[in-house]
């Protein structure tokens, strides 16, 4: 991706500026902690799981410049091992997630393995493919229910002591892994790791010929990427106590790129706002069918064609504006 | 009668028909997405919904129209291209000086909304098309229905035919060039932009008349066109996209061998493609007849 469709992400230089963002992150967290007071706790929760999926994708899309198009085998891959471990072994919540996420690891090691030897349009094409094939898998195999995927996963006490059965018990714990997740995708891109990939991003043979591995650099991020969207798929079976087909199939891919579109991507914040509109939107729009289907290719020509920059990266690019303003004047 | 290998040669030479018949499609649609990329460096996503769309086209044209699969074998082609060049000029036109992801990225959202809109109208189970040449010649080692041969006969004179003006005549040569570089052909007092988008109704007009070619053998169903557009994709990282004959054998070849993984080990016949997929990925990255990059 050129740098010219990125918005640079703010230099947390100046004092001022990383005092503001830090006042924010707190005010954030704090709106979070009592947000399902007044918002209805599930929604809340399908949100995070989306955001969290969003920004992991985001740590491939926009800070290494790798379109993965089957980031859906990861989220539901995760999603059938949280589930099958659950159900059937009867793991507590946090070693079924656990188990999801190595799962994630390993198929993202392999499935990146094979796809970082394309670069650009064919990346996406490959990773489309090895997600189809892991989908048709899922359909075959026994373990995963086919059709009717497995249904019912048992909210077990967390740790085996810490009951989540109730909604509300169940939010903050959601709300802590997307806070640790989120933690997790903000350190690695402000890291001197995230700033190879960001020059790995801008100009390949580049960073190749300043001595780093690029593909090395490349397989991390994707693994990275893998193990943070199963995160996202297995917390989601906590949520919504389901694994099922749709969340493996390419339709899933496409939505992750869109939320990430929407909100911007390259930007921190971008998949997070990108989520919650996406996820409201179907919310709003599940009675009418098949028209969202519709309206979501609607939004993805508008942003393609329009809003390159997404939400984020769009009020970026205004305050930035104003700033070089107001230094001019 | 004979066995091969267990197999009633029945079963084997169908199941090899049937492959040759997804080889076709398969070969038909990767040498239109050759051709779109080639001079438009945009993967077009929406070739799948485009592919469908020429299916519906046929359909529509016998039950609103009353004109036969003869007539729509050319007729829907042409509408379809024509709503294709009309996306072009209107929507991809602007993105051609962007990185490739966008035109990938504008182009599912357009497959979105093409598949989207279909489901909203005819719903997500197939409509039954009449097999316009019914019936069948006994060849002694199996039964070959008229229709089958005439998609597989068809498909490869359409293939052979777009080799040959693209490889062999003057015309071909100009678009070869505009491949290499437009900026010079357009110097050269050559309308490029106009030429952008004729191929891109080329590319979208063959996938269309792949899809009539399709309403007979398959039912014509809104999500025809997705569940194949990504065997396709696999299809063109396995050829590569630097050569149309490639793109013609690969999709022949890799048809002829989904068919026998039918009749050996039918389990994986829907992921025998993948699995190539990504041995051609460890063995020679840029695909078979690719090029480096």
């Amino acid at each position: 991706m050129s740098s010219a469709t990125h918005p640079a992400s703010a230099p947390a230089t100046s004092g001022a500026g990383s005092n503001v963002m830090l006042l924010f992150a707190v005010a954030a967290v704090a709106v979070l902690l009592v947000a399902p007071f007044g918002v209805y706790p599930v929604f809340l929760m399908k949100v995070m799981c989306f955001a969290l999926f969003a920004c992991a994708f985001n740590l491939l899309l926009g800070y290494t410049g790798l379109l993965s198009f089957g980031h859906a085998m990861f989220f539901g891959g995760s999603a059938y091992i949280c589930a099958h471990t659950t159900k059937v072994l009867g793991f507590t919540p946090e070693l079924a997630i656990l188990s999801g996420v190595a799962f994630s690891v390993v198929l993202g090691f392999l499935a990146g393995l094979l796809s970082i030897r394309r670069q650009g349009i064919y990346f996406a094409m490959v990773t489309l493919a090895l997600a189809q094939m892991f989908f048709f898998f899922c359909l075959q195999a026994k373990f995963t229910g086919g059709e009717d995927g497995l249904q019912a996963v048992p909210r077990r006490p967390l740790f085996g002591v810490i009951d989540i059965s109730q909604d509300i018990h169940l939010y903050y714990f959601v709300l802590a892994i997307f806070l640790f997740g989120f933690f997790v995708i903000y350190r690695t891109i402000h890291s001197p790791f995230g700033q190879v990939l960001k020059a790995i991003r801008e100009n390949e043979p580049r960073a190749i010929s300043l001595g780093y591995r690029a593909n090395q650099y490349k397989l991390l991020a994707f693994v990275l990427s893998a193990a943070l969207a199963g995160l996202a798929g297995s917390t989601k079976v906590l949520v919504f106590q389901l694994a099922s087909l749709t969340d493996v199939a390419w339709q899933m891919s496409g939505e992750v790129v869109l939320m990430t579109l929407v909100g911007g991507m390259g930007t921190v914040l971008g998949p997070v706002v990108g989520a919650a509109v996406i996820v409201t939107m179907q919310n709003y729009l599940a009675g009418l069918g098949e028209w969202v289907l519709v309206i979501q290719g609607v939004i993805f020509v508008l942003a393609v064609s329009l809003f390159r920059r997404g939400f984020v990266g769009e009020v970026i690019a205004i305050w930035q504006q104003m700033k070089a303003r107001k230094a001019n004047s | 009668m004979f066995e091969l290998i267990g197999i009633p040669p029945q079963a084997l030479f169908g199941q090899l028909l049937l492959g040759l018949i997804n080889g076709a499609f398969y070969a038909m649609l990767s040498l239109g997405l050759a051709v779109i990329f080639g001079l438009l460096n945009v993967i077009n996503f929406t070739h799948g919904a485009q592919y469908m769309m020429g299916a519906f086209g046929a359909w529509m044209l016998l039950n609103y129209a009353g004109i036969p699969f003869w007539g729509a074998l050319v007729l829907s082609p042409i509408i379809v291209a024509i709503i294709g060049m009309v996306i072009e000029r209107t929507l991809l036109k602007r993105l051609y000086h962007l990185d490739h992801l966008y035109g990938l990225l504008l182009t599912f959202g357009l497959a979105l909304i093409l598949e989207g809109l279909f489901r909203r109208q005819y719903g997500s189970s197939g409509l039954p098309y009449n097999n316009p040449l019914p019936g069948g010649t006994n060849l002694g080692f199996m039964f070959l229905p008229n229709y089958r041969a005439f998609v597989v006969v068809a498909s490869l004179v359409v293939c052979l035919a777009t080799w040959f003006v693209i490889e062999r005549t003057k015309l071909g040569s100009y678009l070869r060039a505009a491949t290499e570089r437009p900026d010079l052909v357009q110097a050269f007092g050559i309308d490029v932009p106009r030429m952008i988008t004729l191929t891109y109704g080329f590319g979208v007009g063959l996938a269309a008349l792949a899809g009539v070619l399709a309403a007979p053998a398959y039912q014509v169903s809104p999500t025809m066109g997705s569940n194949l557009i990504i065997v396709v994709f696999a299809v063109v990282v396995i050829g590569g996209m630097g050569s149309i004959m490639g793109a013609i054998v690969t999709g022949f070849g890799l048809g002829v061998v989904e068919g026998l993984t039918k009749v050996f080990y039918p389990e994986a016949s829907s992921t025998v493609i993948f699995v190539i997929m990504a041995i051609v990925l460890m063995v020679k990255p840029a695909g078979l007849f690719g090029t480096a990059k």
